[in-house]
């Protein structure tokens, strides 16, 4: 009765989870095509050294010691959350201990101990996020869900590592009682006893391991089906979003396509302007595109996933220079913004699947105008993130938007295209005077 | 210049059947701004003193379409760029050496796709090599013993990983090269980059390059280097702002690399 029970949450728990990923997924794939295959080796090697090794975070050793601990807590014991979902199926108990001998004693004692810097981590976490008040945990875009998301996070966390310790704790005084022998695990031999020595009642321990091992369960579960509205997402999205990222020097900006075909037309002096254009592919979208990115996707499905693997850190309006100087501009809220509006949209899209238009845009309702202008194009939002995510990119795309179909940028910056146009040069210097430097003193 | 160094075109030395070793990308700034032309100068005084065969495209050189992609305009870029494309593979250009990270990392990295192929390397790099191979000799004379500190351009650091051949330069001139606290891949841009150079910054509590000349001035040296006209100006100014211009220099490395060799 009861594995079935069980059977029954975990099947729930991780179909909900698949259709939530399945969810986003479609999501990501609003975005515009765009090829990441090439260059395999240099893209795991990358994907081993930021995302697995968490290059990026040790820039700030600290920090970045604490979010290890919790990280390697959170990867190992999915060792055990396999027991777990053994013993919970067949009905059995520590199913792997028989067949691991010593080994299984290291293993969750390990465990054990990095539960206790998670811990020690989470603290410091809850503590620097709210207590110390680091500016940009407290930036505009940090109000509201945000706030309480990274916060959310940490709770769980605690909870999480109290069912570990009641499950540990509590089967260890059974066992001692039971087999008058000790698990040796390194924490729970001696917290065990602390906490609940002076239970004798041994039905009383049997129903406190259970409730440590169901609360364990439930709230692994909860945790899995809370990572798809959350920023903790980025424990998984990190890996395939470094993956993909881009390899290329930071400096270069792509070339659009578009745009290459029809000046290269224009430079051709034999191509005839009003030849028909060649049919084309098969299956390919031939409604014509839009310059540049004014909703979500118009921006390429890279830049949707750097807003789903965004964990709102704030390093990059850290290091943003117009951010710092009290600019409007913060790349992190760029990120939430592509994120928040993907969903938006991706709801919209479901709800009417003829309409795809719900008269809303990445552009205005959620970016502003001031905020793109602001970019120096300086690539330390792209520098910092830990993730590889690149801000950058989608406020080119938007800058784009506005400066090739709406016609509209700043009118210093209309100034400098005029001379870029008519001059070669940005200023309003003649090309004829370019040389004369080299003849005055 | 003290004594005129001839500057030789590509088509005047096209004309005469020769070619040369490298083509000198002046830039705009280099070519039209009153501080930028010294710099612009004192590149041209390295190459001759070394003896490199070089040239520029003198009118025939346009704007690499840099600022106008960064502020978006993509058609505007790809056609200025095609036209530069056209000019130099006309004279069967190789190896480019630019006075301006932004040129630099247009020519570098944008216009290979767009069908122009060129070896390009930044005066810094330039310079370097000149160092390395011999042919540019320099003791300290009169940066010697001064504190100085470097800035990164965004195009030349972050967007190009070149961090060592400006350092290695200011080394050679027996100066003490201190580091701003936020330098390298972390160095702060100084506000004109973007496109941001032609326009006025938007509503804030601080100017960008204000910012960034008090990091320089927090390590209290006697010169800021760049490697940038764009930069150049924004530091100048932070200076000026500072009140400090009297005892603080802003210099180009290729300034500080000609005044010490002497040329």
């Amino acid at each position: 009765m009861i594995n079935i029970l069980f059977i029954i949450l975990v099947i729930g728990g991780f179909g909900l989870f698949a259709y939530n990923v399945k969810r986003i997924v479609s999501n990501i794939k609003l975005g515009r095509p765009i090829d990441r295959t090439d260059n395999k080796k240099e893209r795991i090697r990358t994907m081993l050294l930021v995302a697995f090794g968490q290059k990026k975070m040790f820039q700030r050793p600290i920090p970045a010691i604490l979010h290890l601990f919790i990280y390697v807590a959170f990867v190992i014991t999915q060792i055990e959350l396999i027991e777990i979902l053994v013993d919970g199926a067949t009905g059995s108990h520590r199913i792997f201990r028989e067949a691991l001998g010593g080994f299984y004693t290291f293993m969750i004692s390990f465990i054990e101990v990095l539960s206790v810097l998670a811990l020690v981590a989470t603290f410091t976490f809850l503590a620097r996020r709210n207590l110390l008040r680091l500016p940009r945990f407290h930036m505009d875009e940090m109000t509201g869900w945000p706030k309480l998301d990274g916060n959310l996070i940490l709770y769980m966390e605690f909870v999480l590592v109290c069912c570990i310790f009641i499950m540990n704790g509590a089967d260890e005084v059974l066992h001692l009682k039971q087999h008058g022998e000790s698990y040796n695990f390194t924490v729970s031999s001696w917290i065990g006893p602390l906490l609940f020595g002076g239970v004798e009642d041994v039905e009383t321990l049997s129903m406190l391991e259970r409730v440590g091992w169901w609360s364990h369960l439930l709230m692994v579960l909860t945790f899995l089906n809370y990572l798809p509205i959350s920023k903790h997402f980025h424990i998984i999205l990190a890996f395939p979003n470094v993956y993909y990222s881009n390899l290329e020097k930071k400096g270069r900006f792509s070339n659009m396509e578009a745009v290459i075909t029809e000046v290269k037309m224009m430079f051709d002096p034999s191509a005839d302007p009003y030849a028909e254009p060649p049919p084309a592919p098969e299956g390919a979208d031939t409604a014509p595109q839009r310059f540049g990115a004014k909703d979500v996707d118009d921006l390429t499905w890279k830049s949707i996933l750097d807003g789903y693997t965004c964990t709102e850190c704030g390093r990059c309006s850290d290091a943003c220079p117009a951010n710092t100087t009290g600019k409007k501009l913060s790349p992190r809220k760029i990120m939430m913004d592509v994120r928040d509006r993907a969903e938006e949209l991706g709801r919209h899209r479901v709800k009417n699947a003829e309409a795809t238009d719900d008269g809303k845009s990445l552009l205005r309702d959620y970016v502003s105008e001031e905020e793109i202008w602001a970019c120096t194009s300086c690539n330390a939002c792209v520098q910092e993130c830990p993730v590889n995510n690149d801000p950058l990119e989608v406020i080119l795309e938007l800058r784009r938007f506005l400066v090739m179909e709406e016609s509209k940028s700043p009118s210093e910056l209309t100034t400098m295209f005029t001379n870029v146009e008519n001059n070669g040069a940005p200023w309003q210097f003649a090309q004829a005077d370019r040389l004369n430097w080299a003849n005055e003193d | 210049m003290s004594e005129k160094i001839k500057v030789p075109t590509m088509a005047e030395m096209t004309a005469s059947g020769e070619s040369p070793e490298v083509l000198f990308w002046v830039g705009c700034s280099g070519s039209f701004d009153d501080r930028a032309k010294k710099i612009t100068k004192a590149i041209v005084k390295i190459l001759h003193a070394c003896k490199v065969k070089f040239a520029v495209l003198g009118t025939e050189e346009s704007c690499t379409g840099d600022p106008a992609k960064r502020a978006g305009n993509e058609f505007l870029f790809q056609m200025s760029a095609m036209q530069n494309i056209m000019v130099l593979n006309g004279y069967n250009v190789e190896k480019i050496v630019t006075g301006c990270p932004h040129c630099f990392n247009t020519l570098k990295n944008e216009y290979p796709e767009l069908g122009g192929e060129f070896d390009v390397v930044h005066h810094t790099q330039f310079i370097q090599e000149l160092i390395d191979n011999g042919k540019l000799k320099i003791t300290g004379g009169a940066f010697k013993g001064k504190k100085i500190t470097f800035h990164d351009p965004c195009y030349l650091g972050r967007g190009n990983d070149v961090y060592e051949a400006p350092r290695m330069a200011i080394q050679k001139l027996d100066a003490a090269l201190v580091e701003m606290k936020r330098c390298r891949a972390k160095g702060l841009c100084c506000g004109a980059g973007g496109a941001q150079m032609f326009k006025e910054a938007e509503k804030g509590n601080k100017e960008i390059n204000i910012e960034r000349t008090d990091d320089a001035l927090a390590v209290t040296p006697d010169i800021i280097a760049t490697g940038c006209p764009f930069c150049n100006t924004m530091m100048t100014d932070g200076v000026k702002n500072a009140e400090k211009e009297d005892n603080i220099k802003v210099l180009d490395v290729a300034e500080m690399i000609a005044e010490a060799a002497d040329l």
